[in-house]
């Protein structure tokens, strides 16, 4: 089956300067309870988003016109916790195709590449820069070239080389997923069972 | 060159390693539930793909059970499809399910080990963070998404490169009231919520294998809490003791040849690992959490560290945290009024878990503005308290027996702690927001947690224990 095809965003970027930010702030357990993958977009960051009688909590930054755009850019430890890929869900279905952290937690990196949802790991310098250029102008934008592997800022030029998985990065490139590779060893996989 | 214990078991069910690829790796046994493999089956039933091998698929209904009259229909919609969906998948293909009113239902990473599915050795995964609890047993366990869910029922086997090797050394004798939850916590403290990622973790040392398999899974559950991909601890007499004559354990001659096989499970003494921390047993005191992830502990006598103190990128999310849990720099919690104690959990549901737990209770009264739930991690904890009596302690003692489940673990379920409120919770997380919108969870060990909810405030378990009581 094949999964989104990837290879380049430039987007403008909403910035959430916050360390370890863990998958039950992504999307709350009491929404997990959804049996396809849909929709969890409307609930991502909900208690962050919104008060006890649903109204859109101001000073958060999804709730601010100012920033919008398919980079989220985030404190380091992004996607601690809970293995739930609901919180890949709900970042892509809210529309980011990216998100920028100077960490990410293992489960969280493999569940966002599962689903075409870019993890872009940098520096904890480089983003410091990218928050830095993001307050001084909220249309800076960034651009991310998967095949090159460079993250850049636009208006300044500044960039980084990330570092990505080969295997996955063909994934992402040419949109094919871990079943089918496996499935194409399956006579290897009989073999190991049958030598057990 | 020596190997370590996580590299034997990994090369042991590698499949297939190519350069430029992550390796695939056979998986024994495939553990799911409701919550994480509804897309799976789906994205199964989209491919025209089968469960490759449902003898190897064990399934549970756990994170949305009640937890009181689970012979009723679930009463929230949602939950109940979910749960029925499970039912209905697992029919379909083929796979064996534990589901409410089963004898064998429970807590995913409680009935494992309980009921002798996992051993060590053996590859264990499971579409929750926790399954890092089934390597107490010298097994290499992860958690995984939907997608690798999906992956390992069509396939039964793992994509995955090999993480780095980390040991984690404690020796030495703990002080008296102080146990294997305040170890991980005190390590957790140490090394902070992302100090483990990319690692799997081998515990070891002498106080590590003087636990029980109980303390040992507690310890081995909490390491995704650092960022751990997996931990594991070496098996030994006390984990063959504890699998020998489990339901799903080998027998006559499986047996032996099993455990000869497991005695080969251990690092040898020249095996290298990327990192190594060593820990002092005698340092740990009982440990209570501030703040709003699980690195944030303190021994229960230590103040709230200060903002000022902390790395300046991180001082606003320091703040923040504080600011959610109501509490202030340098603040010390002993004698803070606390409002919920939650007993349960796949770190702390265990029977040794109740029975410490009832030890201490009996002939206490929990105080009068405290709710506490205990929630065994399985019907057969749940049986073996009813059967030892510790269900007539806990409720002379106002802690009512509930039914097996997470709970209030993530409140998944009715089991919500209120917005604003404190809960002293033996669970493994403290995210904002993880047992109820706005809760305030301070993670403890079951003995602290019941000291807790005697006293009605954050209490030195030290102080309570008499001369000479054993528990702890």
């Amino acid at each position: 089956m094949s999964t989104k095809i990837f290879k380049h965003i430039q987007s403008t970027a909403v910035p959430l300067p916050i360390e370890n930010i863990d998958t039950d702030q992504i999307i709350p357990a009491r929404f997990l309870k959804a049996t396809t993958r849909d929709g969890f977009g409307n609930n991502l960051f909900r208690d962050w988003r919104f008060d006890e009688n649903d109204h859109p909590k101001q000073d958060f930054v999804l709730n601010n016109p100012t920033y919008s755009g398919k980079v989220l850019v985030a404190g380091k430890n992004f996607g601690c916790g809970s293995s739930r890929e609901h919180a890949a869900w709900a970042l892509s279905d809210y529309g980011f195709d990216a998100v920028v952290s100077s960490f990410f937690a293992d489960i969280f990196k493999g569940n966002a590449l599962n689903n075409g949802l870019l993890p872009v790991q940098v520096s904890d310098e480089f983003l410091a820069k990218i928050f830095d250029e993001l307050y001084s102008d909220k249309d800076a934008q960034i651009e991310i070239d998967l095949e090159q592997q460079v993250i850049r800022i636009s208006n300044t030029g500044d960039e980084e080389a990330f570092e990505i998985n080969a295997y996955k990065k063909a994934c992402l490139i040419n949109g094919y997923d871990d079943i089918d590779y496996i499935l194409s060893n399956k006579a290897l996989v009989e073999e190991f069972e049958a030598k057990r | 060159m020596g190997n370590t214990l996580f590299d034997k078991i990994w090369d042991a069910h590698v499949v297939s390693s190519k350069e430029g690829f992550p390796d695939i790796l056979y998986i024994d046994t495939h553990f799911i539930h409701e919550v994480t493999s509804p897309q799976a089956f789906d994205g199964l039933r989209k491919r025209g793909l089968p469960v490759l091998r449902p003898k190897q698929t064990v399934a549970t209904a756990d994170h949305n059970v009640p937890t009181w009259d689970q012979h009723l229909p679930i009463k929230e919609e949602l939950s109940r499809y979910q749960v029925d969906m499970l039912t209905k998948n697992c029919a379909e293909f083929g796979v064996e399910l534990y589901g409410l009113g089963h004898p064998y239902q429970g807590i995913v990473h409680v009935i494992g080990p309980e009921l002798g599915i996992t051993r060590p050795g053996g590859t264990y995964v499971c579409g929750d963070s926790h399954t890092s609890t089934h390597g107490a047993f010298g097994a290499i366990a992860f958690g995984i998404g939907t997608s690798q869910v999906e992956q390992v029922m069509a396939t039964q086997c793992l994509l995955q490169s090999r993480p780095k090797r980390m040991k984690i050394e404690v020796n030495g004798k703990l002080q008296k009231g102080v146990g294997a939850k305040d170890i991980i916590l005190y390590i957790i403290s140490k090394t902070t919520a992302a100090g483990g990622t990319g690692y799997a973790v081998e515990y070891a040392g002498d106080t590590i294998r003087s636990l029980s398999m109980e303390g040992r899974m507690t310890i081995c559950n909490m390491s995704i809490e650092m960022g751990a991909r997996c931990g594991l601890i070496a098996p030994d007499d006390t984990t063959i003791e504890y699998v020998k004559g489990r339901e799903f354990a080998p027998k006559g001659e499986d047996w032996d040849k099993a455990v000869a096989y497991w005695k080969t499970l251990y690092s040898d003494d020249d095996a290298q690992f990327d990192s190594v921390l060593t820990f002092n047993a005698e340092d740990i005191e009982p440990m209570i959490t501030y703040g709003t992830n699980p690195g944030m502990g303190i021994g229960v006598t230590q103040h709230v560290p200060v903002t000022a103190d902390v790395e300046p990128t991180e001082q606003k999310s320091y703040a923040n945290s504080l600011a959610y849990m109501g509490l202030h720099d340098d603040e010390s919690l002993i004698g803070k009024p606390i409002d919920y104690v939650f007993i349960g959990s796949c770190t702390n549901s265990r029977i040794e878990d109740l029975r410490q737990v009832a030890e201490f209770v009996k002939g206490r009264h929990k105080a009068d503005h405290v709710t506490v739930w205990v929630v065994p991690g399985s019907k057969q904890v749940q049986e073996q308290a009813i059967a030892e009596g510790l269900d007539k302690v806990f409720e002379a003692a106002g802690f009512p027996l509930r039914e097996p489940g997470c709970s209030a673990c993530l409140g998944m379920n009715e089991d919500k702690i209120p917005a604003g409120k404190y809960c002293v919770s033996t669970s493994n997380r403290n995210f904002e927001g993880r047992q109820g919108p706005n809760s305030r969870t301070i993670l403890a060990s079951p003995l602290t947690a019941a000291a807790a909810a005697v006293t009605g405030k954050i209490t030195d378990i030290r102080e309570l224990l008499a001369e000479g009581e054993l528990v702890g």
